[in-house]
């Protein structure tokens, strides 16, 4: 090679043989890897909407839940739409100024120090705490003393939320430019006040949407309400006393029966519970686009 | 803060002693307000341990080692615990086997193949497929998936019947709710997050690293083998790591899918349970030892998972750490 280089240019050309024949196969399978994704979802999301569309309507969503011998035209499952907004809504409350707090305890108080570097680390083991374990949790600690409630399933609900809301907005409070907390000092404003003024709202855009996710994903979790807010089928206006009910745990219930008109009715639910989710993700990717100042 | 006791000795004797140190009220009790926040989660985690231990002592004080034993018979009493450590892993392995190598192929397609312009949708795809909550999941495995993959599952098993090692895997009893479909499901819902947390890693690869490997003439796969992979082989393992936690934890899809069998066996076909889905069909109706001892799978498989994450939130540390030094 070294002896002709002189007199002949070096090959561009793309690499011959099995190392193209290697490199094209490559591509080829992580194309596929996508395709094995995308063609099951893809599946998921049409079974759900074919199935889900021909029973919603008004009356569908606002309609008590009838028996489960019932027929797909009886009936709807009103309880259960009231039930996931009182129960997320209430967590949502809960979690997510708890959670805002804790993210700036972590990068406006804490920084570097071994405690904040523990908590931001517990942060993120909390986020893989299976969420049956968040239900058995406050099955233990309060409905065992204060009997089920929807209270209960938001406390559940919000301890899966804390440690998303946490992560999300310490990720946010991070992109705020020091050169905006110096001024303000500068003009004798104490920490708080800077904090609360302008470092928050110069991420707010980030925090919203992040919290938004985690709301979403906290709408759609069936395993920490099963022993916190006991699945009944009479709407319960009082998110604070007594058995509720919920979307999730209403197609938990109706995935396992054998009756024709109880699984139509679970699939008019998963349609309007991915609907919730899905409203829910898009307005999170419209506040960071449209109200974001320093987010990535 | 310290921008303030930058500013004394610029100051004038006299006038320094108003920008003292001492805060208002106020402002420290905003900070006591955030550690508190702060301090929450670490609460909520000790709590957890305490309080469903607390309430599944009986259990583990009556059964001793008993606990992982191979019986699980409430009617005859008794509680062992060891079927659904083996469902557990076994549906997390199945799930693994299938997301593990999904989740990084897609993760290299959008950091190494596509233009951005086409990576930003197939971003959005892959968060659908983290919105579909897990009872959905689950009711379409029982009701569409289960059924249709049923006919597959008892042509292979009648197709390898007698074939030494293949048999004991995949040969009858089969059942559309089984192992398998339970794996299939857990892997669908773990590929979101395997597969972002992998392509962060591998975005954190300097642009030096692949631009130096092109240069040598190297091809798009040579460059992912020399240069990509030994730099974000540890944050991968992490986030593998990440997606087995998650998978062991997943409830109420595996729930619905998995077969409600208290059985241990070879065949991945078959109907078994699994740690999380005993919990979720049996506490409702259980009391006594019974509700201990589903109490006491929950403090088990919140202690693996708690294992699990702990490690893989080491390496993703480490790995990033050793990333930044570099």
């Amino acid at each position: 090679m070294a002896v002709v280089a002189e007199q002949q240019q070096p090959d561009l050309r793309e690499a011959k043989g099995w190392r193209r024949t290697s490199n094209r196969i490559a591509t080829a399978l992580m194309v596929i890897a996508f395709v094995l994704v995308i063609v099951p979802l893809g599946f998921v999301l049409f079974t759900v909407i074919a199935k889900g569309a021909s029973i919603i309507s008004w009356s569908f969503l606002t309609s008590p839940i009838p028996p489960q011998v019932l027929p797909a035209n009886v009936g709807g499952i009103g309880p259960a739409v009231l039930g996931t907004i009182e129960i997320t809504a209430l967590a949502t409350v809960l979690a997510v100024p708890l959670g805002i707090l804790g993210a700036i305890y972590l990068n406006e108080y804490g920084g570097k120090n071994w405690l904040a570097a523990l908590i931001g680390f517990f942060s993120d083991v909390m986020t893989g705490v299976p969420s049956i374990i968040m239900g058995l949790f406050i099955f233990s600690i309060w409905v065992l003393h204060f009997g089920y409630s929807g209270l209960a399933g938001a406390f559940a609900l919000g301890c899966l939320m804390l440690p998303v809301v946490i992560r999300s907005t310490d990720e946010m409070l991070k992109l705020v430019p020091n050169s905006l907390r110096e001024g303000s000092y500068a003009v004798g404003a104490t920490k708080a006040r800077v904090t609360m003024t302008v470092v928050l709202p110069a991420a707010i855009g980030g925090i919203v949407s992040g919290a938004l996710l985690a709301v979403a994903r906290a709408a759609g979790e069936t395993a920490p309400l099963l022993f916190t807010i006991a699945t009944v089928t009479a709407a319960n206006p009082n998110v604070f006393s007594g058995a509720n009910t919920s979307l999730p745990s209403q197609i938990f219930t109706n995935a396992s029966s054998s009756f024709a008109g109880a699984q139509a009715r679970g699939w008019g639910a998963a349609l309007t519970l991915i609907v919730i989710a899905f409203i829910l993700m898009i307005t999170a990717r419209f506040v960071t686009a449209r109200f974001a100042r320093f987010s990535r | 803060m310290s921008t303030v006791t930058q500013a004394d000795p610029a100051a004038s004797a006299g006038s320094a002693r108003q920008l003292s140190e001492r805060r208002p009220l106020g402002d420290r009790g905003f900070q006591v307000l955030t550690l508190a926040c702060g301090l929450l989660v670490l609460v909520i985690l000790v709590l957890i341990v305490i309080s469903t231990s607390q309430q599944a002592s009986s259990w583990f004080t009556t059964e001793g080692t008993k606990i992982f034993a191979r019986n699980w018979d409430p009617a005859a009493g008794q509680y062992g615990a060891l079927t659904f450590i083996y469902g557990t892993a076994i549906t997390a392995v199945i799930a693994l086997v299938m997301a593990v190598p999904v989740s990084v192929g897609i993760a290299l397609l959008l950091t190494e193949v596509v233009p951005y312009r086409w990576s930003r949708p197939i971003v959005y795809v892959i968060d659908l497929l983290a919105v579909v909550p897990s009872v959905v999941w689950g009711l379409w495995g029982i009701l569409v998936f289960a059924p249709w993959i049923e006919h597959i599952y008892s042509s292979i098993g009648s197709g390898v019947t007698g074939i030494p090692v293949l048999d004991s895997l995949f040969g009858p009893p089969t059942s559309g709710a089984s192992f398998f479909t339970a794996g299939i499901i857990l892997a669908f819902m773990i590929t979101p997050i395997v597969t972002s947390l992998s392509r962060e890693v591998i975005a954190t690869v300097p642009a030096i690293d692949r631009e130096g490997a092109y240069a040598l003439g190297a091809t798009r796969l040579e460059m992912i083998r020399g240069s990509v992979w030994p730099h974000s082989q540890g944050g991968v393992v992490g986030a593998v790591l990440l997606g087995l936690g998650r998978a062991m934890g997943e409830t109420i899809a595996a729930a619905l899918v998995i077969g409600s069998s208290a059985t241990i066996t070879s065949h991945l076909f078959a109907p078994g349970y699994n740690m999380p889905a005993v919990i979720a069909n049996e506490f409702g109706e259980s009391f006594g030892l019974q509700r201990a001892a589903l109490m006491g799978i929950g403090v088990l498989l919140f202690v693996f998972t708690i294992i699990i994450n702990v490690i893989a939130r080491g390496v993703v540390e480490r790995s990033a750490r050793r990333k930044r030094g570099a």
